[in-house]
């Protein structure tokens, strides 16, 4: 196919970068009064772009650039996640930064969408450079994002260290590609694919290591998660929301890719460590959660934990496992989505935001639906059925015993218990505890039906099996 | 599609359901009424399907069966056999007497309370339907959440402490179970129960799978040593969840072992059946000497459950017809009379807000009315013949007798020992003087009460009397699993040998009989 015949197939991404230069003259022209009316072409910009992905030379496109991107249906499962998460964290926005002080800012939108691209070039790439350049766009935005409220310590201490770590891990990343491409003479995934099918040099096996270890950074599996407590404490909650759902889709689908299409024919050298990361991040993202009091790192946990139980997925290395690691993201996604809606509501009096966990105190006395949302949210990342959460657990955990990973099943299965506690104790303190009055009132129509459209796929999401179950089928269809 | 011409479990679980969301919205009295409305629905549906159930011979064993598969990789599979319909009969009795004891009892969040109480008898009916093994599952664990909720929403004072140990210690029994469920269906290739039901799974992977499964349902039952979360559900529950708790919830592991253990690992059961007798052993005495020297009511009925679930298991893992009938029968003998013990406490709880065993006595008196009904169930619980606990753990320790003198012996002091603490316990509570000012002042039961308690009564005689409307449904479908198990049954030490019918005829057939039994003994 020509050049041009090319670009066919990443005109969700024309969309996106297009509307974000435009919105990012007219946010510089127009100024903040201007930020919702922007916000709102931003979400309409994501809707085209999500509505782009249905065209065959985007879910199907094939090999495109000489071999640097792929237009096939796991790209467009993940950009299908991320265009909706961010959409759901541009949406989140408007009402938390009232409550701060000077209102949203015009750029919010415009770095979520450049974040947006930067995402969709990741999941696309099959060429360590295309991966490098998507992943550094995505990041610079981040880095930020996470800083967005300029006067508050906190979240100019969260983007520094984000920054700081996520240089580092970039630099890690980028070791791993030289080697790579040193000791196999090429940058595409298909040619490593190649030299890895030989005898493998320690060369290789060095460029390996450190290519996981610089995406186990992006995608916070332990040992490498230690910044994200700290991020999404202090970045703002609307992007913790986005930190927490698009930007982690992306870097699981791009640890998929790596190591399915790039890594995959070494016999499963990186399966050990996918099964160490996996477990470590479960039992850590698990214990270390029980002590919080502040429910944004909590959440944080929370995230690790749940990179934990998709990678378990991942380490199955079969095509099932790919399909289960895609569903988890997608439940995954619904359900961080509607949890930090329920946590952008948290506000005292002033409008400020509270993020104790004791604010939450007898909240189901206060406010019924908030409560039952939250709770839904809860059970369900603690995977209790019958709520969505328990099948992107089931599925992942059917791909690993179908895979002959029986004890890392039951291994990660017996762990989830511990992780089942701390949910429990957030409805513990909204059902059990007296209220303490410390949260306002006050609703806002778009963030309930965000809300109660994700406790909605969350409770009924059986009846969605069938889609999610071809749709998640295909993408993995096409890694292999 | 059955005998009936429409879906009736699924309506069965669907009237709940719709009550619970109901409830939700409605004022608290309304609640009452919703709930008390949905569960006379389902008692309704209940004895429809009873009275329609097909108990002839040569009648499919498994009847009312819906399949739709709308799920993707499990589908919406529901039936029963005569096992699940008793059960199912025993939930939707308790259910109706379950709302009326939280009438009064319960005063705030009530819409909330009584949509939790649906919602549970939805899921406890979907664990006795469902013919899918992941539908199983769902049913199984969600009960979690409505369970957790009651007791930590409406609990005592440590209701807290007791939900978490309660949620934590049920999942982690179950979770495993999942695992072993995953690595079936992949061997298998299929997610139909009565399918799994028939297959061979190879032996050395058998007691894997049986070991997952036995960590769900002894916690669940729950056997000794893992039985210290019920003594704190029971306390810190409100009445009624006690009285589903003891009377349903718990039925769940038996089932489980039915349904699952059993026939599907008939080699790795009989292997590990001296798991289960001693574990079992140990139960029924500890627990019944733990039971003796309680001093919170609640907390001695919780702990003589736990005994008498050992009977249960001892009569299950007989590999006999009557240790299997016998075995269920007495979970639902247990179910109806620990619900009814749970139900005079709550009686009089309710009354004095305390269930401090010296508090009271003499309650003969002043409650007379209160005293009767009382003692049938304690009658009932210890065993007493004309009762419903007789007849099974008769059959129970009949059955284990065949394959273990010893475990025979060891349950049998169970039968002692319960004797000895429900007495005792009666003994203080109803007899001796009035002395109490606060306790003379109590009045005896009202008609809401009554109405709570004269039915279980009437059941519980029932299922004495004439055990064969209960037994009757479930005969074929015991046969069958012991026909499954035969090959694996372990031999058992007792050797029994059936007598001639001829040499019965005779008053003083006896000595004939023994003549024959003793040559046989010499031959084995």
């Amino acid at each position: 196919m020509s050049v041009l015949g090319d670009f066919a197939s990443i005109i969700p991404e024309m969309v996106l970068g297009a509307t974000a230069l435009a919105l990012m003259l007219a946010a510089a022209f127009a100024g903040d009064a201007f930020a919702r009316p922007i916000s709102w072409l931003a979400v309409a910009a994501l809707a085209l772009a999500g509505g782009l992905l249905a065209s065959p030379a985007v879910y199907s496109g094939g090999t495109i650039f000489e071999g640097l991107y792929q237009a096939d249906a796991f790209a467009t499962f993940a950009k299908a996640l991320i265009f909706a998460a961010a959409a759901g964290s541009i949406l989140l926005a408007p009402r938390f930064f009232d409550g701060e002080g000077g209102g949203i800012r015009a750029e919010y939108p415009v770095l979520i969408l450049l974040a947006c691209v930067g995402m969709s070039i990741m999941v696309s790439a099959t060429d360590f450079l295309t991966l490098y350049v998507g992943l550094e766009l995505n990041s610079l935005a981040a880095y930020v994002l996470a800083s967005f409220m300029r006067r508050d310590v906190r979240s100019a201490e969260a983007g520094l260290k984000y920054f700081v770590l996520g240089a580092l891990a970039s630099g890690i990343l980028l070791y791993g590609m030289s080697l790579l491409y040193g000791f196999s003479g090429t940058t595409s995934f298909a040619g490593v694919a190649q030299a890895m099918s030989g005898e493998l040099s320690s060369g290789l096996i060095f460029g390996l290591v450190f290519v996981l270890a610089g995406l186990a950074f992006k995608i916070s599996a332990v040992p490498f998660h230690m910044w994200t407590p700290d991020v999404y404490e202090g970045a703002p909650t609307p992007v913790t929301a986005f930190f927490a759902s698009a930007p982690k889709v992306a870097a699981l689908a791009l640890t998929t890719r790596v190591a399915v299409v790039a890594l995959g024919p070494t016999g499963h050298s990186w399966q050990q460590i996918i099964i160490f990361c996996a477990l470590a991040s479960i039992v850590l993202g698990a214990v270390a959660a029980i002590n919080q009091s502040n429910i944004k790192r909590l959440m944080a946990y929370s995230s690790i934990n749940n990179v934990g139980f998709a990678l378990i997925g991942l380490a199955a290395g079969t095509e099932k496992g790919v399909a289960a690691v895609m569903s988890y993201l997608a439940i995954y996604v619904v359900m961080t989505i509607g949890s930090f809606a329920c946590i952008v509501q948290m506000k005292d009096e002033n409008g400020n935001p509270v993020e104790s966990i004791a604010s939450l105190a007898g909240l189901s006395q206060r406010r019924p639906g908030l409560a039952a949302a939250l709770a839904i949210f809860m059970f369900s990342l603690a995977g209790i059925p019958p709520l969505f959460g328990f099948w992107a657990k089931f599925l992942v955990f059917d791909a690993a015993v179908a895979a002959d990973l029986t004890l890392l099943a039951a291994l990660g299965i017996a762990a989830s218990v511990i992780g089942a506690f701390y949910y429990l104790k957030i409805i513990k303190t909204m059902y059990f505890d007296a209220p303490s009055g410390e949260l306002a009132q006050g609703r806002n129509v778009l963030d309930f039906s965000i809300i109660w459209a994700c406790a909605a796929v969350i409770v009924f999401g059986y009846l969605l099996n069938p889609l999610l179950d071809s749709a998640s089928a295909a993408a993995a269809a096409s890694l292999f | 599609m059955n005998q009936l011409g429409f879906p009736i479990l699924t309506l069965m679980l669907a009237v709940p359901m719709l009550g619970a969301i109901a409830c939700l919205y409605a004022s608290a009295q309304q609640a009452r009424w919703i709930a008390l409305g949905a569960t006379l629905i389902d008692l309704l549906l209940g004895i429809i399907i009873w009275m329609s159930f097909d108990q002839s011979v040569g009648a499919p064993e498994w009847q009312f069966t819906e399949y739709a598969p709308i799920f993707g990789r499990f589908a919406w599979a529901m039936g029963i056999d005569g096992i699940a319909l008793m059960l199912i009969a025993l939930t939707v009795f308790l259910m109706p007497i379950c709302i009326l004891a939280s009438w009064e009892a319960i005063d705030r969040r009530v819409g909330e309370y009584m949509a939790a109480f649906l919602f549970m008898e939805t899921l406890m009916i979907g664990v006795f339907t469902a013919q899918d093994i992941f539908l199983f599952y769902i049913f199984f664990e969600a009960g979690l959440i409505p369970m957790y909720l009651i007791i930590g929403i409406w609990g005592g004072v440590d209701r807290i402490y007791a939900s978490y140990k309660f949620f934590l210690y049920t999942l982690l029994g179950s979770v495993l179970m999942l695992i072993a469920m995953l690595w079936m269906v992949n061997v298998a290739g299929t997610t139909s129960i009565p399918v799994l039901m028939q297959t061979d799974f190879p032996v050395a992977a058998q007691n894997w799978l049986w070991l997952a499964f036995f960590a769900s349902f002894a916690v669940k039952m729950p056997m000794w040593p893992v039985h210290t979360w019920l003594p704190d559900a029971h306390v810190q529950a409100p009445t009624a969840g006690s009285v589903i708790l003891a009377g349903v919830l718990l039925k769940m592991g038996g089932y489980g072992f039915i349904r699952f253990s059993l026939p599907m690992f008939p080699e790795a059961s009989a292997h590990f059946a001296w798991l289960v007798f001693g574990l079992s052993m140990v139960a029924v005495v500890y627990t019944s000497l733990v039971a003796l020297v309680q001093q919170d009511m609640k907390k001695l009925i919780a702990y003589s459950s736990v005994a008498h679930m050992a009977i249960v298991t001892v009569g299950l893992f007989a590999f006999n017809q009557q240790g299997i009938e016998g075995a269920m029968m007495v979970m639902l003998g247990h179910g109806l009379v620990s619900a009814a013990l749970f139900l005079c406490v709550g009686v009089i709880y309710d009354r004095l807000h305390t269930r401090e065993i010296d508090r009271y006595g003499g309650l003969a008196i002043n409650m007379p009315k209160y005293a009767l009904l009382f003692m049938l169930f304690t009658m009932a619980s210890v065993g007493l013949p004309g009762t419903s606990n007789f007849v099974g753990e008769l059959l129970a320790l009949m059955g284990v007798y065949q394959v273990s003198s010893l475990v025979a012996l060891v349950s049998t002091t169970g039968i002692i020992l319960g004797a000895a603490y429900m007495l005792y316990l009666y003994r203080r509570v109803v007899f001796g003087d009035l002395t109490k000012d606060d306790v003379r002042a109590m009045p005896d039961l009202s008609p809401r009460e009554i109405t709570m308690l004269v039915p279980i009564a009437l059941a519980v005689l029932w299922m004495g009397i004439y055990p064969e409307s209960f037994l009757a449904p479930m005969r074929a479908n015991v046969a069958s699993i012991v026909a499954r198990t035969e090959a694996a049954r372990p031999e058992g030490d007792a050797k029994l040998v059936m007598g001639k019918i001829g040499d019965l005829a005779p008053a003083h057939g006896a000595e004939h009989g023994a003549a024959p039994e003793t040559a046989q003994k010499e031959t084995h």
